[in-house]
C-alpha cells in the first residue's frame, strides 16, 4: 500500500511540474497575475509530493518490502539500517528520485527566499525548473519507476553493492546531486533573463548566491567522492580521471567560471552574454554528467543499447534542453562584447583570462571523456584515454590559472596601475621564487620539475593573498580591523580569499602525494616487519571476525616510528553473505603530514598474506583544500548584501537603466 | 537473451575489479627504483576485464596472466615502447591508458591545442575591443531617456508592491 502512495505522489508531482512549467510562464507573458502567482504554490506542492514519494521508498527499504523490485535488488534483511536508508539512492531509479526531490526542494527554496525578487522573475525561474522536473519525472515514470512491484515476491533481497555500504556513499550522491540540481537555479535565472530580455545588474545579483550555493555543494560532493574512493576502493589513489569522476568535474569547472563571470556582470555590467552562456553550459554538463553515469554508456556502449527506451529518452531530453536553451540564446542574447571598457591590466581582463582558461579546460575534460565513445561510434577503433593524457592537459592549463589567482585580489576594476601592482606583489614574488628554488633540491623534487612548480605556485597564492589582506586592512584601520571587516562589508572578500587558499592547499597535497608517496606490495608472515619512510609495520597475523552481514579476515599491524608505537591498523578482507564477493577494507592512520595506509590482499597459506602498504604524505590537504573552497563559498553567501530585503533601490534602478542604454548603444 | 548476456558480462566486469590490490607482491625486484619503474609501467596498461582499472591495481585472473607476461618481457630488458607495441598488436590501442600518437589519434593530441588557440584568440580579440573602446558617452537625448527609464522603473516598483 505504501509504495502505491509513493507511486501516486510521484504521478501527482509530475502533474504539478507540468502545470508549473506552463501557467506561470504564460501568466508573465500575457499579464495574467493570477496565473503568474501560481508558481509559488505549485512549487510547494511539488516539493511536498516528492517528499512523500521519497519517504515511501525509504519506508519500503526500512520494512524490507521485497515486493518492490528496486528494494529487492538493492537491499537485504541483514543490511544495517543506515545503509538501508542510503540504499534508497544506491542505484539508478532511486538516485533519479533523489534528483527530482532535490529539484523540488530547490524550487521550494526559491519560493521562500525570493521576497526581494519581482513576481515576474520568480514565475519564470520556477517555470523553467518545472520544465526540467517534467523531464525527470516522466523519465522516471515511463522508463525507471522505483515503485515497480515484483509478482513473485522473493524471500530475501539481493543486497546493496558492498562497495556502497559505507558512510561515504551515504553522503556523496546527495551532496553531488544538490550541486547538480542547484545549477538548475542559475540556469533558470539565465533562461528567465533571456525570455524577459532584462540582463541587468540585479539579475546577476540575484543569481550569484544561488550559483555559489550550488557550487559549494558540488565542491563538497566531489571532495567526499574523492575521499571515499581513496579509502574504500583500496587502491590508495584519490583521482583517476575515470569518466564518472570527470562527469562531476566538468560542471564544477564550468560553474567556477560562471561564479567569476557573474561577479563581473554584477559589478560592471560586462560579460553578460558570456555569463549566460556559462550558466547554460554548467547546467547542461550537470545533465550530461547525470545521464552519462546513469545510462551506463560509459561502461560500454552496449550497456546503453541494452535498454533502448532509456537511451532514446535521455538523448531526446538532452537535445531538447541543451538545444532549446542554445536556440533561445542565439535568438535573444546581446552581443558578447557589451559592457563598459576596461584596460589590459584590470580585474575584468584577468577574470576574462580565468574564464577562458576554465572553459578550455572544461572542454578538454569533456573531449577526453567522450573521445573513446566517439572513436567507438565512428568505428575508428577502440581507444582508452586515461590519466596520462588528462594529466598532460591539466598541466597545460592550470598553472596559468594559479598564476592569475595570485593577482586577482589586488586587481581593481577598469584599470590597475601595473607598476603599483608589481610593487605591492614583489615580496610575494620573491618569496615564492625562493620556495620554488628550494624545492629544486633533489631530496624534495625527486627529479621532477613538477614539484618545484607546484611549490612555487602554492607559495605564490598564499603570499599574494596575505599581501592582499594586509593591503586591504591598511586602507581601513590597520590589522586590528580584520574582525570588524569580516563581520561587516568584507565578508565575501574573505570568503574569496579562503576559497583561493583552498586551491593552494590542494596544490600542496596533490604535488606531495604524487611525487613523495611510497607504495609496497609485500608477502608477509606473522611477526615479520617491513619499513617504509622510517615507519616500521609489524604484521601480527590475521583473525576471523563476524560482521552484521559479512564475515571478515582481519589483519593486525602495529606501526612504530623508531621505538615509539604510532598506531595499530586493522584492515579487513570481507566476504558479504548475499553476494559472496571479497571486498577489501583498508585501514588508515591519518595525519596532517602523512597517512599510513594498509590494505590486505590474499591468504597465501601458512598464515602468510599478501598486502599493500602505503605512505601518503600530505594527502589530507587534497580534501582540506576542497573543504576550504566550500567554506569560502559559504562565507560568501552569508554576506549581508544578499540578505537585505530591498536592495538599494535607486542605485539598482540606476545601473539597470544605464545598462539598458549601454546594451542598446553597443 | 542478448540482454542477459550483457548483464552477465557487466556482472563479471564488476566482480573482477576492486578485489584488493597486492598485485606485485609475488615479483622480485633488484632495487626500489626498479620496482617503482615496473609499477609505473603497469599503471599505464589497462586491465581488459575490469571496469577501468590498471594492470598494477587489478586482481583479476586475466590481469595476473598479462602482468606475468609483461614482467617476463621487462626482465628481458625490452623497452617500454616494445612492450607497448606487443600489447597493442595483441589487444589494440584500448589496452594503453596513454593513447599512442598516430594519424587516427592526431585529433586527440592536437585538438586541445586548437582549443587553446581559439581561447587565446577570443581573449585577445575581446581585450583589443575593450581596451580600444571609448567610454560610452551619454548624449543629451540619452540623458533624457535615462530619466524617463528611471521614472518608469520606479513606477513599476511602486506598482509591484
Amino acid at each position: 500500500m505504501i509504495p502505491e502512495i509513493g507511486h501516486f505522489a510521484l504521478v501527482l508531482s509530475m502533474c504539478l511540474a507540468i502545470a508549473q512549467a506552463i501557467f506561470p510562464l504564460i501568466g508573465t507573458m500575457n499579464n495574467t497575475p493570477s496565473w503568474a502567482a501560481l508558481a509559488r504554490p505549485l512549487a510547494w506542492g511539488q516539493a511536498l509530493f516528492l517528499t512523500i514519494a521519497l519517504g515511501a521508498l525509504t519506508y519500503a527499504f526500512l520494512v524490507d518490502d521485497f515486493s518492490v523490485r528496486y528494494v529487492a535488488s538493492n537491499s537485504n534483511t541483514l543490511l544495517p539500517t543506515i545503509y538501508k536508508i542510503s540504499a534508497v539512492w544506491g542505484a539508478h531509479e532511486g538516485s533519479l528520485l533523489l534528483w527530482a526531490f532535490f529539484l523540488g526542494t530547490w524550487s521550494a527554496a526559491i519560493a521562500i527566499f525570493s521576497k526581494s525578487l519581482t513576481q515576474e522573475v520568480v514565475s519564470r525561474v520556477l517555470a523553467v525548473m518545472g520544465m526540467i522536473n517534467t523531464g525527470f519525472l516522466s523519465f522516471m515514470l515511463f522508463t525507471s519507476n522505483p515503485f515497480e512491484r515484483l509478482f513473485r515476491i522473493p524471500a530475501e533481497g539481493r543486497d546493496l553493492n558492498p562497495l556502497l555500504q559505507d558512510i561515504g556513499l551515504a553522503l556523496h550522491p546527495p551532496t553531488l546531486y544538490l550541486g547538480y540540481v542547484g545549477f538548475s537555479v542559475a540556469f533558470g535565472f539565465a533562461i528567465a533573463a533571456l525570455i524577459g530580455g532584462r540582463l541587468d545588474a540585479s539579475w546577476a545579483r540575484w543569481s550569484r548566491p544561488w550559483t555559489t550555493a550550488a557550487w559549494v555543494w558540488l565542491t563538497l560532493g566531489i571532495t567526499i567522492g574523492s575521499w571515499w574512493a581513496y579509502y574504500e576502493l583500496g587502491w590508495g589513489g584519490w583521482w583517476f580521471w575515470d569518466p564518472v569522476e570527470n562527469a562531476s568535474l566538468m560542471p564544477w569547472i564550468a560553474g567556477t567560471a560562471l561564479m567569476h563571470s557573474l561577479a563581473v556582470t554584477e559589478k560592471r555590467g560586462a560579460f553578460r552574454s558570456w555569463t549566460l552562456m556559462l550558466a547554460i553550459l554548467a547546467f547542461s554538463l550537470c545533465l550530461l554528467g547525470t545521464f552519462l553515469v546513469r545510462s551506463g554508456v560509459l561502461t560500454s556502449v552496449h550497456a546503453f543499447a541494452a535498454d533502448p527506451d532509456r537511451g532514446v529518452f535521455i538523448l531526446a531530453f538532452l537535445i531538447v534542453v541543451i538545444g532549446g536553451s542554445l536556440a533561445l540564446y542565439a535568438w535573444r542574447a546581446p552581443s558578447i562584447f557589451s559592457g563598459g571598457r576596461f584596460d589590459l591590466i584590470s580585474r575584468e581582463s584577468f577574470l576574462l583570462g580565468n574564464n577562458l582558461l576554465l572553459t578550455v579546460f572544461t572542454f578538454l575534460v569533456l573531449f577526453g571523456t567522450l573521445a573513446p565513445l566517439i572513436y567507438d561510434a565512428l568505428e575508428w577503433g577502440k581507444i582508452s584515454v586515461g590519466f596520462p593524457w588528462f594529466n598532460k592537459m591539466f598541466l597545460m592549463v592550470t598553472p596559468f590559472l594559479a598564476v592569475l589567482i595570485g593577482f586577482g585580489p589586488l586587481m581593481r576594476w577598469k584599470r590597475t596601475d601595473p607598476i603599483q601592482l608589481v610593487k605591492k606583489l614583489r615580496i610575494a614574488m620573491i618569496v615564492s621564487v625562493i620556495i620554488g628554488l628550494i624545492a629544486f633540491m633533489p631530496s624534495i623534487s625527486k627529479g621532477s620539475l613538477l614539484v618545484p612548480l607546484g611549490m612555487l605556485l602554492m607559495a605564490w597564492i598564499i603570499a599574494s593573498h596575505i599581501t592582499a589582506i594586509l593591503d586591504r586592512l591598511k586602507h581601513k584601520k590597520g590589522i586590528g580591523s580584520f574582525f570588524t571587516d569580516l563581520a561587516g562589508k568584507g565578508r565575501s572578500y574573505y570568503g574569496m580569499i579562503l576559497a583561493h587558499l583552498g586551491v593552494a592547499m590542494f596544490i600542496l597535497g596533490a604535488t606531495m602525494v604524487s611525487h613523495h608517496g611510497i607504495e609496497k606490495d609485500l608477502r608477509m608472515s606473522p611477526g615479520e616487519s617491513a619499513e617504509i619512510s622510517g615507519y616500521r609495520f609489524r604484521f601480527d597475523g590475521v583473525i576471523r571476525t563476524p560482521g552484521p552481514n559479512y564475515t571478515a579476515n582481519q589483519g593486525k599491524f602495529t606501526i612504530f616510528l623508531g621505538d615509539k608505537q604510532v598506531a595499530v591498523l586493522e584492515p579487513q578482507k570481507r566476504t558479504y553473505f548475499a553476494q559472496g564477493r571479497p571486498m577489501t577494507e583498508a585501514a588508515i592512520d591519518w595525519g596532517f603530514t602523512r597517512d599510513l595506509y594498509v590494505s590486505l590482499g590474499e591468504d597465501l597459506g601458512g598464515g602468510d598474506w599478501s598486502m599493500r602498504l602505503y605512505y601518503k604524505p600530505f594527502v589530507r590537504w587534497v580534501w582540506l583544500g576542497g573543504l576550504a573552497m566550500a567554506l569560502g563559498g559559504i562565507i560568501c553567501i552569508s554576506d549581508r548584501r544578499y540578505r537585505t530585503k530591498k536592495p538599494k533601490k535607486a542605485h539598482l534602478a540606476q545601473t539597470d537603466a544605464a545598462n539598458t542604454l549601454v546594451t542598446e548603444n553597443s | 537473451m542478448k540482454t542477459i548476456k550483457i548483464t552477465l558480462f557487466i556482472g563479471l566486469f564488476l566482480m573482477s575489479g576492486f578485489a584488493g590490490a597486492t598485485a606485485l607482491s609475488s615479483y622480485t625486484f633488484e632495487s626500489k627504483e626498479e620496482e617503482q619503474a615496473f609499477r609505473e609501467l603497469t599503471a599505464k596498461i589497462r586491465c581488459l576485464v575490469c571496469q577501468n582499472q590498471s594492470l598494477a591495481d587489478s586482481d583479476a585472473e586475466l590481469a595476473g596472466d598479462l602482468r606475468r607476461e609483461v614482467y617476463a618481457l621487462w626482465k628481458e630488458k625490452k623497452s617500454e615502447e616494445e612492450i607497448a607495441e606487443f600489447l597493442v598488436a595483441r589487444y589494440g590501442d584500448f589496452v594503453l591508458y596513454d593513447p599512442p600518437l598516430k594519424p587516427s589519434t592526431y585529433i586527440l593530441w592536437f585538438g586541445p591545442f586548437l582549443l587553446l588557440f581559439i581561447g587565446c584568440y577570443v581573449l585577445s580579440r575581446t581585450l583589443k575591443n575593450k581596451t580600444e573602446d571609448k567610454e560610452v558617452e551619454l548624449t543629451e537625448e540619452d540623458q533624457q531617456r535615462l530619466k524617463t527609464l528611471l521614472k518608469d522603473d520606479n513606477d513599476n516598483r511602486e506598482a509591484s508592491k
